[in-house]
């Protein structure tokens, strides 16, 4: 079947099986790995990117039902020059040792603060529950998750 | 340039890929003409396989061919054992393809070649094989009846016996003024990677060579296995390590994959991959911990320890697998764990099961002995009236006593010794940033509907495994230098913990290290690899010695070149120097390079205590974690921003294997816990409050940077100190743990026994 959607702001056309995973299809024929599968059953979140804005489980979702929509992985959050403030934190933090869970949450880091920058330490651990991490136990990535919030705030109170 | 690199929380030079996504995992290659290898494995966990039929799988679309055992002559290689290869357990190694029998669930049975991974799974479902069904062993009480066997050679479903002793337990028990005896088990769980594992072989039947991606660990020793069973020279060999998404011990072993996927793709001629899928990851990847001591302490009266003596059992599992005996001999030369104990006999048996293999798991017997005596011990504090921070104080080994040995192991005649530290004073840091003496006023307490417990318990950690670990720094074209590892990342850091000692021995600019290369077999003559906590310690002892051998061939060649005495010359940035501002670009030496290396017989003992505050819903038997402090002295912090992240990484993961996970299977050995909805893994909201202090007190007298292993003090001490947390929580039911995970059910069970034993 035939799919377009826009991946990183350029469009894509794909043409996959029906059963074709868009993890799957990201990575096999978009060739964007940044985007991990680390369970193909929805509990990880490895594999998280955003969907129309919202975060999504890319191994949950068929290729096919992206059609029409914008995603953005791990790749369309990264620059060559320097790291977003997000990347920042999380360096700074010592927020990541492996790197295989790391794409996960920062989609989905990005995601809730797009939508929640005053978010507090107890609305990151909440969200941030869907995303296994296995080397950090999770105290660095809270705090550089608190730390980037203020990249996303606006002077009004609002989200940037 | 005096640099200070060591000892500063350096940035990770890694982070800047991994956090682009811009990491290359093994799944990330995609070689032209490449096949996908999806595999078969054993529904049962212990039968006769009488027939394999894969002629309807062959007729899927997409499918190129299917592997078994009939296509190896002379019958599937078997794996070897990595560490304590001892002759008992040849008869139970592992094949890397079941043959005749099948003695677990997940064992492979066939691999498919297709087109893509869904098409093989496709024809997976088209395999038929008959099998004889055999009555299961699923644990070790139904192992020792040695009635069902799962090698009828041997004649026993126990691989060995290990014995540790130290002085004579036996005449010290006959006149203690107290003893006490309990049998506490630990539960099943494993080093779970987030990124399951992945091999893809390339043959070039040309050159007669072959490359294999994937490798972790121990990439050396793995080709040195599978030169052996192929039929290749070694040196026709490379094994490359990707990014490695997290190792823990599981990961990087040699498992029945590495031979298959090189196998396959030198049968068919093309590229061969195969990624672990999660349910595979569960029952395929090395399991670890499930082990059950009855046990006895004898003290003196005022809880002056005095012996210890007694068995442990461990479960196995279906095969002794490359570091399989590990755990359950640490259980039995560490029970003691940093206390003085003058006699000691503990027999730690080996029992083979209808199970997914065992192998090292972080703190492998460790996480196991310190539960076992940290629990015995505030038993014991109980039983006798002392107090258990005092009981903990009175018996830790002292500085004085350093090099301290404790108990050696038979038979693979393990001699070893603690070698330096002041432990002591690291409990009194413990208790002192914990506020012990004012929280410890909470002991049992019920405040809204909670119970309060706290409980303080002390670890040791061994780490830096020899023989030998080397390293080699080289000037690039550009002028910048590359260092090369025999070590390996499982994804801890390595690259910027070399760099940064590179960079301080050499007096250069961190950044002048371009590259920090490890893991694959092509950069250094030899390499040991990453487990035992060895990699900062041996392989960063290895760069001093190559920066010194470095240092002294740029002095040599720099002299020629300036003619001058080799004294003379010096490394400024990217030139080398030498008399009256004579200096030369260091790109001039472009290809000079230097190896060397560090030898070491012994290990280094980090150690410290966790102090753990609880509550516990006794209605739910759910417990949260108030306040956890983990204390460490690791001698030498090379980065202390990423120490931390070891001790609460390791902590979090022990805490995991305390309160949640649990591998589990059914009593025909059907396993029963094969999705991350079963098998329950620490989550960000589970354990939130958890910190840690470092010390570099006591540097280790062993190695030129002082340093000692530090990746696995968190995890040690998580069970004994939740286990003892919860129940002096739950004091008021006479709740006294003596399993782990603490689940729910457990502790609301011990909440209703402690209640029906109160009205009787």
């Amino acid at each position: 079947m035939s799919v377009q959607f826009t991946v990183n702001g350029k469009a894509a056309a794909v043409d996959v099986e029906a059963r074709m995973t868009l993890a799957d299809c990201l990575r096999q024929h978009l060739r964007l790995t940044g985007t991990h599968l680390g369970c193909e059953h929805g509990v990880c979140g490895a594999c998280t990117v955003i969907v129309d804005g919202a975060a999504m489980r890319s191994c949950l979702m068929l290729a096919v039902q992206a059609e029409g929509s914008e995603v953005v992985t791990v790749e369309g959050l990264s620059n060559d020059a320097e790291l977003t403030p997000l990347q920042t934190a999380f360096r700074k933090h010592h927020a990541l040792q492996c790197g295989f869970c790391t794409p996960g949450i920062i989609t989905t880091a990005h995601a809730l603060l797009s939508e929640e920058p005053y978010c507090d330490a107890d609305r990151i651990r909440e969200v941030l529950s869907g995303n296994l991490c296995r080397c950090t136990g999770y105290v660095s990535i809270i705090d550089a998750v608190l730390e980037a919030r203020e990249a996303y705030q606006n002077a009004d109170g609002g989200a940037r | 340039m005096k640099n200070t690199f060591i000892g500063s929380p350096v940035e990770r030079r890694e982070d800047l890929r991994f956090l682009r996504g811009r990491g290359t995992y093994v799944d990330d290659l995609a070689p032209e003409n490449l096949l996908h290898a999806v595999i078969l494995r054993s529904s049962v966990a212990h039968g006769r396989i009488t027939s394999i039929d894969a002629s309807a799988a062959l007729q899927v679309p997409g499918v190129h061919s299917v592997i078994t055992a009939k296509d190896m002559p002379g019958g599937p290689p078997i794996i070897p054992m990595r560490l304590q290869p001892l002759p008992e357990f040849k008869p139970f190694e592992q094949p890397v393809i079941a043959h005749t029998k099948l003695r677990y669930v997940g064992e492979p049975i066939a691999v498919v070649l297709a087109s893509s991974i869904a098409i093989g799974e496709d024809a997976l479902e088209k395999i038929a094989v008959e099998i004889e069904p055999i009555p299961a062993v699923a644990n070790w009480e139904v192992a020792a009846r040695n009635q069902s066997l799962l090698f009828e050679e041997p004649g026993t479903n126990r691989s060995l016996v290990f014995h540790a002793r130290k002085g004579d337990a036996d005449a010290v028990f006959r006149d203690a003024p107290y003893t006490r005896r309990e049998r506490l088990r630990t539960g099943r769980h494993y080093g779970l990677t987030m990124e399951p594992r992945g091999v893809m072989a390339e043959w070039d039947a040309g050159s007669g060579k072959l490359i294999v991606s994937g490798a972790a660990k121990v990439p050396f020793f793995n080709r040195r296995i599978l030169a052996k069973q192929i039929g290749l020279p070694e040196d026709a060999i490379e094994m490359v390590e990707n990014d490695v998404g997290g190792g823990y011990g599981a990961r990087g072993e040699f498992y029945s994959e590495d031979f298959l996927i090189p196998f396959a793709a030198r049968q068919v001629n093309r590229p061969v991959k195969w990624i672990e899928d999660r349910r595979e990851n569960l029952m395929a990847m090395n399991h670890a911990r499930e082990s059950e001591a009855d046990i006895e302490i004898a003290c003196a009266r005022d809880g002056t320890i005095l012996g210890l003596r007694g068995e442990v059992h461990t479960d196995m599992g279906a095969y002794m697998r490359t570091n399989g005996a590990v755990g359950a001999r640490n259980v039995a030369q560490f029970l003691a764990g940093p206390y003085r104990v003058p006699h000691v006999s503990i027999d730690s048996s080996l029992w083979m099961t209808n199970k997914t293999p065992v192998g090292t798991y972080r703190g492998p017997g460790r996480f196991e002995a310190n539960f076992f005596l940290e629990r015995l011990l505030d038993i014991v504090a109980d039983d006798l009236g002392v107090d258990r921070v005092d009981l903990r104080r009175r018996n830790l080994v002292s500085s004085s006593e350093m090099p301290y040995a404790i108990a050696s192991v038979q038979p693979t005649d393990a001699k070893d010794e603690y070698d330096s530290g002041d432990y002591r004073a690291a409990l009194e840091r413990c208790l002192t940033e914990f506020r012990w003496d004012d929280k410890a006023k909470l002991q049992g307490a019920l405040i809204d509907g909670r119970y309060h417990g706290l409980a303080v318990v002390c670890f040791i950690e061994g780490g830096a495994a020899g023989p030998k670990e080397t390293a080699r720094l080289a000037v690039n074209e550009d002028g910048t230098i590359s260092l090369y590892m025999g070590t390996s990342s499982v994804g801890q850091g390595v690259e910027t913990v070399f760099a940064q000692i590179a960079a301080d021995a050499l007096e250069i600019p961190m950044d002048r290290i371009r590259h920090v290369y490890h893991g694959s077999t092509t950069y250094v003559s030899d390499g040991y690899g990453a487990y035992h906590s060895r990699s900062t310690v041996m392989g960063g002892s290895a760069v001093l010695d190559a920066a010194a051998n470095f240092q002294a061939a740029i002095r040599d060649a720099g002299a020629k070149r300036l003619g001058c005495d080799p004294s003379a010359i010096g490394i400024a940035e990217d030139k080398f120097t030498g008399p009256g501002g004579n200096s030369l670009p260091l790109a001039e030496l472009a290809g000079l390079s230097a190896e060397g290396a560090f030898l070491n017989k012994r290990h280094t003992y980090s150690y410290g205590a966790h102090a753990a505050h609880v509550t516990v819903d006794a209605k739910l038997g759910q417990v949260q974690i108030v306040d956890y402090l983990v204390v460490q002295d690791v001698g030498r912090a090379v980065n202390p921003l990423m120490l931390r992240g070891q001790v609460i990484g390791s902590l979090v993961q022990g805490l995991g294997g305390a309160m949640l996970e649990h591998l589990q299977y059914d009593e025909q050995g059907q396993f029963l816990t094969g999705s991350l909805a079963d098998y329950l893994l620490p989550t960000a909201t589970d354990f939130p409050n958890v910190r840690c202090i470092v010390l570099e007190d006591h540097p280790s007298p062993i190695n030129p940077l002082g340093a000692k292993g530090a990746g696995e003090g968190g995890i040690i001490a998580a069970g004994g100190a939740m286990a003892n947390a919860v129940a002096n929580a739950l004091r008021s039911f006479g709740a006294q743990p003596r399993q782990l995970p603490l689940t729910p059910t457990y502790l609301w069970e011990l909440v209703q026994a402690g209640q029906r034993e109160a009205a009787e």
